[in-house]
């Protein structure tokens, strides 16, 4: 039984067709390839500068955006955690709150947070660990002033890995949240 | 037209390709020192059929850990029937027991005969003929298995069981997800669902008719209730958030599993029939991973109400659940023994994540697998094996060690990562 829900095709038909209107720049989607490691490196995303620089400066100093880059999806949409941790780091606060920008002045705007963990432990509990990831970025988003009703969960636990490894520099790549407009 | 066809044959063998590489295949990795020597002979008349049954049968033994058997090429005799058998000549090669028969084709298939013989005690223990329909001699030599497990152990054989398993290809975006289920020998795989969105957690309803699932397909987390057989399946579940970890209730009428839709993840009870569910578990943590005890009255579950996961026990009918595993700070997916009188675990170690086993009674806790990226044990429905994924380099693959940690297999696939198995009850 082969499942290809309309809903996916659509949704990326959709998303095709946000991504031609809405964004000139050539930033990937997902932020697979930001390091996180270290914590020198931190996306921003709401410069606006069209260059699909991949990274932002650290939290505080890329805080002036203007209503121009309210109006795009910030290209950073991925934010990493640590080992058995929803906290979302100093670091990544700035991307946090340019996704908090961007739907407070889209209100029709729906975002779906995607929590995702490491491969480790169980899978069930791991589904709940990704939730947690998740959660905490929505709490984040709502004290923010985002309503409730333009954001979602769903964890995908360990079941979709961005990246394939049995190491830290994998495992921290893997423990993330998504935000999927 | 014939363009049409091309294609339908091209599907045709995309499929018939998938499925075979679904197939596992099975490699001793520990053998016990303390498993019995047998000989299991050829079978008379089963040159050119399909399948070698006496090699099935020597395998199944083999995998049981129980069984140590002689091989073939030190066998200078071959004999058919239990009045050809030299006692002294397999004596001299320390066989305990031995097995012999033949195979004969028939009408409608083939017609196999057995005799089990205890070489120490100069006697035929047991002896059968089985009528094969059709292809199926696999299935006739997990079932000659099956009865020399039994007459030799006491414990019912579970050759004749199966196995459901999920796959994965890619990463990221880009991944591929099977449910399959095979023989307990990973075996005659047969794909029962594929997608493009995550598949996890088959359990079996009791009776064996059904599994039931968690499936993404519809970009969210459900649970399914799929018939084996026909492939009809209903959506149970899809709360707001986690519906996750089915687990059927012994009588197959409730289904336990784990739902978010009040917050975080807690323990729920569905009736199968009218698919009302009832809170058990309330409370600020992870409550997740239920499986019920063989005789119905309680549940064991993971859950983080003490910092880290630990193993805790409901009983039905209320109580505050009581918490199980004490050793080390990370401690989940509980499952018990057929007997209830045992639990299969993930206990964290300094090494890593293993399958452990502790008694009910107590606490203390036995590490069982050698590996250390271990998950998701079940247990053989005789009580004998725990299968388990983990990973061999960097492979998801399903691995088994016997209850006492004696003996263990792997099963690896040619491609691709297999995880999340869920061993049958008794089908026959």
């Amino acid at each position: 039984m082969q499942l290809k829900p309309l809903a996916r095709s659509l949704a990326a038909a959709l998303s095709i067709v946000v991504i031609a209107g809405c964004s000139s720049t050539g930033g990937t989607q997902d932020g697979d390839s930001y390091g996180s490691q270290d914590g020198s490196t931190t996306g921003s995303g709401t410069s606006g500068t069209g260059t699909g620089s991949q990274y932002g400066s650290t939290s505080g100093s890329g805080s002036g955006s203007g209503q121009q880059a309210d109006s795009r999806i910030p290209e950073v949409r991925t934010i990493y955690f640590d080992y058995d941790r929803d906290t979302i780091k100093s670091e990544y606060e700035s991307v946090v709150m340019a996704h908090a920008r961007y739907l407070r002045a889209n209100p029709s705007a729906q975002v779906v947070l995607h929590g995702h963990t490491d491969e480790r432990g169980t899978r069930e509990y791991n589904m709940a660990l990704g939730e947690r990831r998740a959660g905490a970025v929505e709490r984040f988003l709502n004290i923010q002033g985002v309503s409730s009703s333009q954001m979602s969960v769903v964890s995908y636990g360990e079941e979709r890995p961005a990246v394939n490894g049995q190491d830290e520099s994998a495992y921290s790549q893997n423990r993330r949240v998504v935000f999927n407009y | 037209m014939q363009s049409l066809s091309k294609v339908w044959l091209f599907c045709v063998l995309l499929l018939v390709s998938s499925m075979a590489s679904a197939n596992l295949t099975i490699e001793i990795t520990r053998g016990s020192d303390q498993a019995l020597p047998i000989g299991v002979v050829p079978f008379a008349g089963s040159e050119g059929m399909p399948e070698d049954v006496a090699q099935i049968v020597q395998d199944d033994l083999e995998r049981s850990g129980l069984f140590d058997p002689l091989a073939r090429s030190a066998m200078f005799e071959q004999p058919s029937q239990s009045d050809d058998v030299q006692f002294g000549t397999w004596r001299s090669l320390d066989v305990r027991y031995l097995v012999v028969g033949s195979a004969a084709q028939t009408d409608g298939g083939f017609e196999l005969q057995f005799e089990l013989m205890d070489i120490s005690g100069q006697r035929r223990m047991i002896g059968e003929t089985v009528t094969v329909r059709g292809n199926d001699l696999r299935g006739a030599a997990h079932y000659i298995s099956d009865q020399i497990f039994e007459e030799i152990t006491d414990i019912r054989g579970a050759f004749s069981t199966k196995i459901a398993y999920v796959t994965a290809q890619g990463i990221g975006d880009n991944m591929q997800f099977g449910l399959y289920v095979a023989d307990a020998d990973g075996r005659r795989s047969e794909q029962v669902l594929t997608s493009d969105e995550p598949i996890m957690s088959p359990a079996w309803s009791p009776d064996g008719t059904k599994l039931a699932y968690v499936s993404f397909e519809t970009e969210r987390p459900a649970i399914y209730i799929q018939d084996v057989a026909t492939g009809q399946r209903v959506k149970a579940t899809s709360f707001d958030g986690i519906n996750g970890a089915p687990a059927w209730s012994p009588d197959g009428r409730r289904i336990a599993m784990s739902l978010s839709k009040d917050g975080q993840p807690e323990i729920y009870i569905m009736d199968v029939a009218n698919r009302s569910v009832e809170r058990i578990t309330n409370n600020n943590s992870i409550d997740t991973e239920p499986a019920w005890a063989p005789d119905g009255r309680s549940l064991l579950f993971t859950s983080d109400r003490s910092g880290g996961p630990q193993l805790y026990q409901y009983s039905m009918g209320g109580g505050e659940a009581q918490r199980m595993t004490f050793t080390g700070n990370y401690n989940a997916r509980g499952r018990y023994s057929p007997d209830g009188e045992q639990i299969f675990l993930i206990h964290r170690s300094s090494r890593g994540y293993q399958v452990a086993r502790q008694d009910l009674s107590g606490d203390r806790l036995v590490v069982l697998s050698e590996s250390t990226r271990d998950e998701s044990p079940s247990v053989a429905p005789n009580g004998t094996m725990v299968i388990f994924a983990t990973q061999q380099g960097n492979s998801g693959v399903l691995s088994a060690v016997s209850a006492d940690g004696r003996s263990s297999f792997r099963l690896p696939s040619a491609q691709g990562d297999v995880r999340d198995p869920a061993w049958s009850p008794f089908l026959n």
